[in-house]
């Protein structure tokens, strides 16, 4: 599988990271790389193998719905770039 | 020096340096405490010492001497009164993927700088209730990712190894290296490591000292900065066996806030240490036997084979079929897993923050990624949002996991002839800076330790041997779900036999 610089500018957006045009095609290069050598796996005869959900068997517990937490807004923000009147503040997003 | 709870006088003669308290076992520090002999006091100072004297190693990003200092103070006061917990006094370091209450944390990881977690991750925590001093945060490569830390954004560890007739700088190994650093160094008598694909394991062989990764779902993921959920796993790593027995039953235990913690009693790990093999089948996989295989590995592997012979075990040849496909199948399913964790580093409620001039949500969102993260974190992000991706997704991450299936079949098929099994660690002695620049080279790294942890199973690496320059050389021990105990045995037969004594 070869990746174009295309491929590599759609999955940068997709995962939100910015990425100048410059690297789009070393970075093609690499992840055909990575690619090629992964799809190695397409060889794998897997018909009736079904895809691993949990690798060590174990059900999942229930617990009642109930709050268990809250009235701790402060620390919530404490780590936060921005913080005003106690929400997350983010650039504007309508215009 | 502090002065003794109990003002008995100082016993040890003067030509005995402090120092010398570094270089004891966990569980000669452990007998010392309780003997009084020393106090946490003056062993936690002569850690400190030993950290501030190493420094161009680089193994911490954060040293912490006041809390260790305020914590010591507490186990002496707890030894007095007979209250102390297990750990009481004794020094770690804890690995920066693990969140410690006002502590920073940053998984290796520009965009977590400045992060001071509010809260204690459960593995930490229980090592801290059980009275253990912790000496500061320890480097990692970057979000875990990485085999040789090269990848941590505070700087590159230094392993305190160099090979004969060279004064090279040599990898702790990944991505555990700060921890293995620290502890081969001295510089702490254990610490925490985190494995996803050999991340405890391989640094634990490069530095001469030992290391296990559990059964998926023993020790707690809570408050441990995610990279793979499906495969990470805390575990200790400690100058030998026993020392890794007595910190994985404080680590390991139920936590109803991991879904996939395991509700299951821990054993006394240490206390059930034999070291006897007898009636034990060990299995030696025959598709590790890899092509130009380094003769030095598989000669010491040959040489692990009859110690456990002479320990009293069956060897018995096994075939894991599917191996080859592991490494492929984790770099499917690690970065999958690793692009949909780490799609919470926005910059909105944690980390770093970029924003471009006049740049609006979706700006602010690419920019500080871009920004905070370094460069194999955004290869992996990219694997995994283009396998994750619509029309590829069957192919590449349904057809990995359905493989995985295989690889965990092959183990389960494999019980059925042994008990264990035993293998290299690594496919070669720590590397030079620099040596891997090929992103599939340095994969490569994790090719025994891969196909265990798909597979979840408990794994350890004990040191075993030197290469031809006077390197650390690690065996590798796989054993079945839940069983550590085993694990921990066929580690204590060959630590013994091998009677590794080489130090940095």
């Amino acid at each position: 599988m070869s990746v174009t610089p295309e491929t590599v500018a759609r999955i940068a957006r997709l995962a939100r990271l910015d990425t100048p045009e410059a690297a789009l095609a070393p970075l093609a290069a690499e992840l055909s790389a990575i690619l090629g050598w992964i799809e190695q796996l397409g060889e794998v005869d897997t018909a009736g193998v079904p895809p691993m959900t949990a690798v060590i068997p174990t059900h999942l517990a229930w617990r009642d719905d109930v709050v268990s937490d809250g009235g701790i807004a402060d620390a919530v923000l404490a780590n936060a770039p921005d913080a005003t009147s106690g929400f997350f503040a983010v650039p504007k997003v309508i215009e | 020096m502090s002065a003794r709870p109990d003002n008995r006088p100082d016993t040890r003669p003067d030509n005995r340096p402090d120092s010398g308290l570094t270089d004891l076992t966990l569980a000669a520090m452990q007998r010392g405490l309780r003997t009084r002999e020393f106090s946490a006091a003056e062993l936690t100072a002569a850690h400190i010492a030993a950290i501030e004297a190493n420094r161009h190693l680089n193994a911490f990003i954060v040293e912490t001497p006041e809390i260790a200092t305020a914590a010591a103070a507490a186990a002496d006061a707890a030894l007095a009164t007979g209250t102390a917990g297990p750990l009481a006094g004794i020094p770690l370091g804890i690995k920066d993927l693990f969140c410690t209450a006002g502590v920073q944390t940053t998984a290796g990881s520009k965009i977590l700088q400045g992060f001071i977690p509010p809260y204690e991750s459960t593995v930490s925590g229980k090592l801290l209730a059980d009275g253990a001093v912790m000496l500061g945060k320890l480097n990692m490569d970057e979000f875990a990712m990485g085999s040789s830390n090269e990848t941590s954004a505070y700087g590159r560890v230094i392993s305190p190894w160099r090979a004969r007739g060279s004064n090279a700088e040599l990898v702790p190994g990944g991505s555990s290296g700060g921890s293995s650093a620290a502890v081969a160094a001295r510089l702490v008598a254990g610490a925490t490591g985190t494995d996803t694909g050999g991340s405890i394991r391989q640094p634990a062989a490069f530095t001469g000292i030992a290391g296990i990764k559990p059964t998926y779902g023993r020790c707690s993921r809570w408050g441990v900065v995610a990279f793979a959920s499906s495969l990470d796993q805390a575990g200790p790593m400690a100058r030998n066996v026993e020392d890794c027995a007595i910190l994985l039953t404080s680590m390991c235990g139920h936590d109803p806030k991991d879904s996939t913690s395991l509700d299951l009693p821990v054993p006394d790990f240490a206390a059930g240490l034999t070291g006897d093999l007898r009636g034990k089948r060990i299995g030696v996989p025959r598709e590790y036997r890899l092509d130009g295989m380094d003769p030095v590995i598989a000669a010491l592997w040959d040489r692990g084979l009859a110690w456990a012979r002479d320990a009293g075990a069956e060897i018995v040849d096994v075939s894991l079929p599917h191996t080859q496909y592991a490494l492929p199948t984790y770099y499917i399913i690690a970065p999958a897993e690793a692009s949909s964790n780490l799609a919470r580093y926005d910059g909105v409620r944690y980390g770093q923050r970029v924003t471009p001039p006049g740049g609006n949500l979706a700006d602010m969102y690419a920019a500080t990624r871009a920004a905070g993260f370094g460069a194999e974190v955004r290869r992996r992000i990219m694997i995994g949002t283009y396998v994750l991706s619509a029309g590829f997704y069957d192919a590449y991450y349904t057809q990995a996991q359905r493989v995985r299936t295989l690889i965990a079949r092959d183990f389960e098929n494999a019980w059925g002839q042994c008990d264990l099994l035993l293998t290299p660690t690594a496919p070669s002695a720590a590397f030079a800076f620099g040596d891997k620049v090929d992103p599939l080279a340095m994969y490569l790294n994790d090719v025994f330790t891969v196909p265990s942890s798909l597979a979840g199973l408990p794994a350890m690496s004990v040191p075993a041997g030197l290469s031809a320059t006077g390197l650390p050389l690690g065996l590798q021990i796989i054993g079945r779900p839940l069983d550590e105990a085993g694990v921990l045995d066929a580690g204590l037969a060959i630590e013994r036999a091998a009677g590794f004594t080489a130090r940095p």
